[in-house]
């Protein structure tokens, strides 16, 4: 019997081979969405439990990858929904690339609250398009919308970026 | 919102809000995964056990039906 089809039939020892094989992959998708490093490694555990637990709606012949990303994506929005915005982002693991001087400290400031204060789903698409630069396609089939639908919720986060930035009067905010 | 403007907010936004650079993962979670499972028992949805009381009362008003079931499994 194949791996996924042992897994669907509640091997765990199938189930700890693919954890095994994906807990990486699961932790960096997630890790890039919450931006900590103890949310995320909770997170891809919460979504392997997911995973486990809804083995039976799992297709042997499809994409146990595909799946899990889309599992781990629903986790991580939950996490969203339910995280308070004061939430800091953890300044060790945002990659170390000197800030631009033109950038004062205060707009970014501005930004970060700005954006920890998006609803949830524009708030998962703006991160991993706009500053993970991840392709559209891929935030939709891990998101389980369109890819134009992710177009319209970028659009509509930067625009409350943008609204949100105007009355405390940064050059981003005003400029239009 | 022009083009340009559109790709100048988006510079200023990845040098407010970095990429994540470290995503990779420091240890095994297997551990914290065997807790979880033993934590929390697979539990049976309620909607099972209404199916199976509703069985149970099916079977106990309608005994001839025992059979028919059991060539059924």
């Amino acid at each position: 019997m194949e791996l996924l089809e042992r897994f669907v039939a509640g091997d765990l020892d199938a189930f700890e081979a693919l954890f095994r094989q994906h807990q990486k992959q699961v932790y960096a998708w997630i890790v890039r969405i919450v931006r900590d490093s103890g949310i995320a490694e909770d997170l891809t555990v919460e979504t392997f439990w997911r995973v486990y637990k809804f083995r039976s709606r799992f297709d042997s012949a499809g994409n146990f990858q595909a799946w899990t990303r889309r599992i781990a994506t629903n986790a991580a929005l939950d996490h969203l929904r339910k995280s308070r915005p004061e939430t800091e982002l953890p300044q060790d693991l945002v990659s170390q690339a000197k800030p631009d001087p033109a950038v004062r400290s205060e707009m970014r400031e501005c930004l970060h609250c700005a954006f920890r204060q998006l609803p949830a789903k524009y708030r998962l698409v703006a991160t991993l398009a706009l500053i993970e630069e991840e392709p559209y396609d891929n935030i939709a089939a891990a998101a389980g919308i369109s890819p134009a639908l992710v177009k319209v919720r970028v659009f509509r986060a930067v625009r409350m970026l943008r609204d949100k930035l105007k009355p405390l009067g940064t050059e981003m905010g005003a400029k239009r | 919102m022009s083009q340009q403007d559109d790709k100048e907010f988006r510079e200023l936004l990845k040098q407010a809000l970095p990429p994540v650079a470290d995503t990779k993962l420091r240890r095994d979670l297997w551990p914290d995964m065997l807790k979880k499972l033993d934590e929390q028992p697979l539990r049976v949805p309620w909607f099972d056990w209404a199916l199976a009381a509703l069985l149970g009362v099916a079977l106990v008003l309608f005994p001839g039906a025992i059979p028919a079931l059991l060539y059924h499994l």
